[in-house]
């Protein structure tokens, strides 16, 4: 596990092999990360984790305590590691001493209170919001400009850009005459809501135009991360593995269209499209899929004929429905605080 | 998913119920995390312990009620368990399984002193 911000825990269920079955009865088992060097030389190299109560724990170190060992994964039959099945899953002892307050607060609850605003914002502008989505490197900054080159005349556009530091890709969009924004989240992984208030805010995109989100290069986080977008578009390259939507579903569950970019170099690469697009399906049946490639342009009609038809449907809400909303910009209520 | 965001939020949360019923300690947090909100329960108690520093939370007990995944899938309509988003109906073997329970998480309950 990352020791800075705690991601990356590893592997909610992690292949068995450098495990020790075995010592635990009823086929489950608890396991704990070895601590120390000192600890860790006395197993195989690729051996982070030792059974609770095994005995390769080296003198000097303390057993494990039971506050300890209830934040411990335990293994499921078949060499499995499944977290969350541990103590902490059981009763709470002593709760009838104490008050219990019921709060049943969606965690995600204040961002997605600001994706809200957002989403009412945009929508009584008749403004589309995309939310771009992949790993870095898929060329989301590279389809962006060609986007952009290919709608200007015809739509006005915005962009938004998320990284972690740099404002190189607001650059090579402002280069295309685009009004770009960059968000740099410093330590964070992901764009959330209250960043894109802030950035439509200080951005002022026209009534009518097209907000193009290019989110951090990142398959993980921003799936989570309600940005008051119309829909999520992921970009998968057909320089990755074909079987990135297995790997990562979350992100391919939560997206409405994947674009396949990059297909111009299928000839040099064994990337197998129709696999990729059956792992995506596999997670996100109704999943919309263009393949199109940024530096030839090909399969792009469809993708802007895709925008058009969003556009329409943004244009024909607002439209229909006459909308208010408060602007985001406005102070927050705190009525609810004390 | 970003653990340290998720307990910040939780902190947001207790510090604002802790505000409004007027208590002054929280003993235990209870949460509800669905099996496919992509939150790594191991990673979420390292970050809770940490972000709850020096809140009314601190030194608080966290527990983690998991939420089972369901799914229905389009193919044979049935209501399904799912445990992963990729996984096949049991039913019909099809892959079109719309993930309906278990994509979310919430604080359920605080014990408080």
């Amino acid at each position: 596990m990352c020791n800075v911000c705690g991601c990356g825990a590893g592997e909610a269920r992690i292949e068995g092999q450098s495990l020790q079955p075995g010592h635990a009865g009823g086929g489950l088992m608890a396991y704990r990360r070895l601590r120390s060097r000192n600890e860790r030389q006395h197993l195989p190299a690729d051996s982070r984790w030792v059974a609770v109560g095994s005995p390769v724990a080296p003198s000097g170190e303390k057993p494990l305590g039971e506050s300890e060992a209830s934040l411990l994964p335990s293994a499921a039959p078949a060499g499995l590691i499944h977290y969350g099945q541990g103590a902490a899953g059981g009763e709470v002892p002593g709760m009838s001493q104490a008050r219990m307050v019921r709060i049943e607060q969606d965690i995600l609850g204040r961002n997605n209170v600001h994706a809200a605003r957002n989403r009412a914002w945009l929508a009584v502008r008749g403004i589309l919001a995309l939310n771009l989505v992949s790993s870095p490197g898929s060329g989301k900054t590279s389809l962006l400009v060609r986007t952009i080159e290919a709608l200007r005349t015809r739509i006005p556009l915005a962009v938004v850009e998320g990284d972690q530091q740099t404002s190189f890709d607001a650059e090579r969009i402002r280069a295309t005459g685009a009004p770009a924004l960059q968000i740099n989240t410093g330590k964070g992984c992901h764009l959330d809501a209250r960043m894109v208030e802030q950035a439509l805010e200080k951005l002022s995109p026209v009534e009518e135009s097209v907000v193009l989100i290019e989110n951090v290069g990142n398959l993980v986080c921003p799936a989570a991360f309600d940005l008051g977008e119309a829909a999520k578009v992921v970009v998968l390259s057909v320089t990755e593995g074909e079987d990135k939507p297995l790997k990562y579903p979350d992100m391919f569950a939560a997206a409405r269209l994947m674009l396949l970019n990059k297909v111009d170099l299928l000839p040099y690469l064994s990337f197998d499209v129709d696999k990729a697009l059956d792992f995506a399906r596999r997670v996100n049946p109704g999943l919309e899929i263009i393949c199109l490639s940024a530096t030839t342009g090909s399969g792009f009609s469809a993708w802007l004929d895709w925008i058009e038809a969003r556009r329409r449907e943004t244009l024909a809400l607002r439209h229909s429905a006459p909308l208010t909303c408060n602007l985001p910009s406005g102070p927050e209520s705190h009525a609810d605080r004390c | 998913m970003h653990e340290m965001s998720l307990a910040e939020n939780i902190r947001q949360i207790i510090e604002e119920a802790g505000c409004r019923q007027g208590f002054g300690r929280v003993r235990t947090v209870i949460l509800e995390v669905g099996a496919l909100a992509a939150v790594e329960p191991e990673s979420l108690r390292f970050c809770f312990d940490l972000v709850m520093k020096d809140s009314i939370a601190d030194g608080a007990r966290l527990q983690i009620d998991s939420v089972p995944g369901q799914g229905q899938c389009l193919q044979c309509g049935k209501t399904v368990p799912v445990a992963a988003l990729y996984d096949p109906c049991p039913c019909c073997g099809c892959y079109e399984v719309q993930a309906t329970l278990g994509t979310g998480m919430r604080v359920r309950e605080l014990e408080i002193e």
